[in-house]
């Protein structure tokens, strides 16, 4: 096949699915419909817009780049500091706090990407997981910046676009976290599925083949390392704003776990893994924590072990669960 | 000064008794064991109970708290690691987080939340001091008493692995499964025995370590990053390697939290990456694999 038929072969199928489905324009009218249709529970359903965008931005490096990472809580975090301290000291616009948040995420993800290029797994998993321990004993050292353990409060947001006020009631918050949501998952998805997406497909596969055929990995993982930092911290950013606080709490290691557990759970390696997984698992929390508000951890731990045991498609598909075999 | 160093090195050993088990099947069986922490924090709970509820001697206590992690491993081994060692890091993460998860609330369940508090035995909460001055050096029984069984147990491990049978049998099997079973290893069963040697370690390091790291239910996670700092620092193909990375990290631990407390953690952490960039697969390791 000579290059000229290739590109074209090769526009015809991103073209075709690049396309919206049908059942997905029908899942995305339906969480459109959820803020309107439950405004008593808008608080919970900001968290889980939030808790998604982290969600996606982590599949980018983890499902599409094959980057594993224990440490993505760095950038989720610097993102809420620099939302928060840019509300309370300079100007409480919320589009230029999450501008702001994103930026200063992106910059940390640029500046952090040269490690994750080196080394093992185990080397990669360390070093993400070091640097956001680093900034965990940053944030608590210098407490006049970010006031330690007691976390930065006082933090009051202007109201979104100059009309809307942020209210207790989080219903402002659960439709502007929403639609950064959407428009990070509508702008990944065309990226996902441009060349440069499926390169990344194609390094996670065989790092040496796409370095045999000509292609930067180094800077392709850098670029999707710096993006993924970015969106991470528009994530922070958006938790700041709609909770009008930030403490050392979105540095901590929990995060960064709790964030692998909600894209496992919807699965790594399509965007959408990553919205349904932080679904269920908010959900999830929600329920289990309702019964036994102790010991939540146990059953988060159970679930995780059953699925990494049996595997989520066997696991959900209830028809495989007695053939034998199969090395999901 | 050289009390703090004494108590690094101390600290680098039980760090180091700990880290082993991990070490090994990280190093030999390339797998990612996230729970080890639980089965360190599994020896201190036997130590505990054994001491405060039976009325047992801190000696007699402490080949039981081998015993039982041990024994726990072994049936983990067999039940539900096996299925995993073939899949990918990330599953092997996941999984061994998950365990983690079970055991710290499953322990906080029985044993409440609390930090246990242990009764040393009186002959080992003497203290001795030598010098004076900036060389002084004060001796804690206790901690002669890690530094001493930790070494005995270095250099037993050490001969274990390059003198015995059951030591090249394993790095056979370690290094290719299929000829090592060809040539009639019971593949398998080495596996079974390192994994239950390796948690039966981590189970007397919690043990002994119960009065100097403390001991509650959130101890493998709180742990958990010391590990792995060890193995990835000192590389995990020989013994060597973890236990020089335990000790600088233990004597860079005590030191960094003697002389800049507020910065906790943050010496360590950052030694590591730096070492990490420069050294990707491990200080002390002989050549990229």
């Amino acid at each position: 096949m000579d290059a000229a038929n290739l590109a074209a072969t090769l526009a015809t199928h991103s073209a075709r699915v690049m396309r919206w489905k049908p059942w997905e324009l029908a899942v995305w009218a339906l969480i459109w419909a959820a803020p309107f249709a439950a405004p008593q529970h808008a608080a919970l359903i900001n968290e889980i817009a939030i808790l998604a965008l982290f969600a996606i931005s982590l599949d980018l490096i983890l499902g599409y780049a094959g980057i594993v990472s224990l440490g993505h809580a760095a950038f989720f975090g610097v993102g809420a500091y620099a939302a928060a301290l840019l509300a309370k000291h300079l100007h409480p616009d919320p589009l230029l706090g999450l501008a702001f948040g994103a930026a200063v995420g992106a910059v940390l993800g640029a500046l952090t990407s040269p490690m994750i290029v080196r080394g093992s797994d185990l080397t990669r998993l360390m070093v993400t997981m070091g640097v956001a321990l680093v900034l965990l004993e940053l944030a608590n050292k210098f407490d006049g910046l970010t006031g330690g353990a007691d976390g930065l409060q006082g933090v009051v947001m202007g109201p979104l676009l100059g009309v809307f006020e942020f209210d207790l009631a989080a219903r402002t918050a659960s439709v502007y976290s929403l639609a950064v949501l959407f428009v990070a998952f509508v702008l990944l998805r065309r990226l996902v599925h441009t060349p440069f997406g499926m390169s990344l497909k194609a390094l996670r596969d065989n790092r040496l083949r796409v370095a045999a055929i000509g292609l930067s990995v180094q800077g392709r993982l850098a670029v999707v390392y710096t993006l993924a930092a970015g969106l991470a911290g528009a994530a922070g950013a958006l938790l700041a704003q709609t909770t009008g606080f930030a403490s050392l709490d979105v540095l901590e290691f929990h995060r960064s776990a709790d964030v692998m557990l909600a894209l496992v759970i919807g699965g790594a390696g399509w965007l959408w893994g990553g919205l349904i997984g932080a679904i269920a698992f908010k959900l999830m929390h929600d329920l289990i924590s309702a019964i036994t508000p102790q010991y939540w951890t146990f059953w988060i731990g159970l679930i995780l072990v059953l699925l990494m045991l049996v595997g989520r498609e066997r696991l959900f598909s209830p028809r495989q669960w007695f053939k034998r075999g199969g090395t999901t | 000064m050289l009390t703090l160093l004494f108590d690094g090195i101390a600290y680098g050993m039980l760090l180091f008794v700990l880290a082993l088990g991990l070490a090994v099947t990280m190093g030999l069986m390339n797998f990612i064991n996230l729970a080890h922490g639980a089965f360190a924090m599994a020896g201190g709970y036997v130590l505990v109970l054994l001491m405060q509820r039976g009325g047992w001697p801190f000696l007699a206590a402490l080949p039981v708290c081998f015993l039982v992690p041990a024994l726990l491993g072994a049936a983990l081994e067999r039940t539900v690691y096996r299925p995993m060692y073939r899949k990918p890091h990330l599953d092997q993460v996941l999984f061994s987080i998950g365990l983690t998860f079970m055991a710290v609330a499953a322990v906080d369940f029985a044993m409440g939340s609390s930090q246990q508090n242990l009764q040393l035995p009186d002959w080992l909460r003497q203290r001795w001091e030598f010098g004076s001055g900036a060389a002084m050096l004060g001796v804690g029984a206790y901690r002669l008493f890690i530094v001493v069984v930790c070494v005995a147990l270095a250099l037993g491990l050490q001969a274990l692995l390059t003198r015995t049978r059951f030591g090249s049998r394993l790095r056979a099997a370690v290094d290719d499964p299929t000829v090592a079973a060809g040539l009639g290893i019971p593949v398998n069963r080495v596996f079974l025995l390192t994994f239950a040697v390796g948690s039966g370690l981590a189970g007397l390091g919690g043990a002994l370590g119960a009065d100097i790291l403390g001991l509650d239910p959130s101890f493998p996670l709180k742990f958990m990053v010391y590990f792995l700092i060890v193995c990835a620092v000192g590389g995990t193909q020989s013994i060597t390697g973890p236990l020089l990375a335990a000790l600088l990290l233990g004597i860079a631990d005590v030191f960094g939290k003697y002389y800049l407390p507020k910065l906790g953690g943050f010496i360590v952490y950052t030694l590591m990456i730096v070492i990490l960039l420069w050294r990707p697969q491990g200080l002390f390791t002989r050549e990229a694999r």
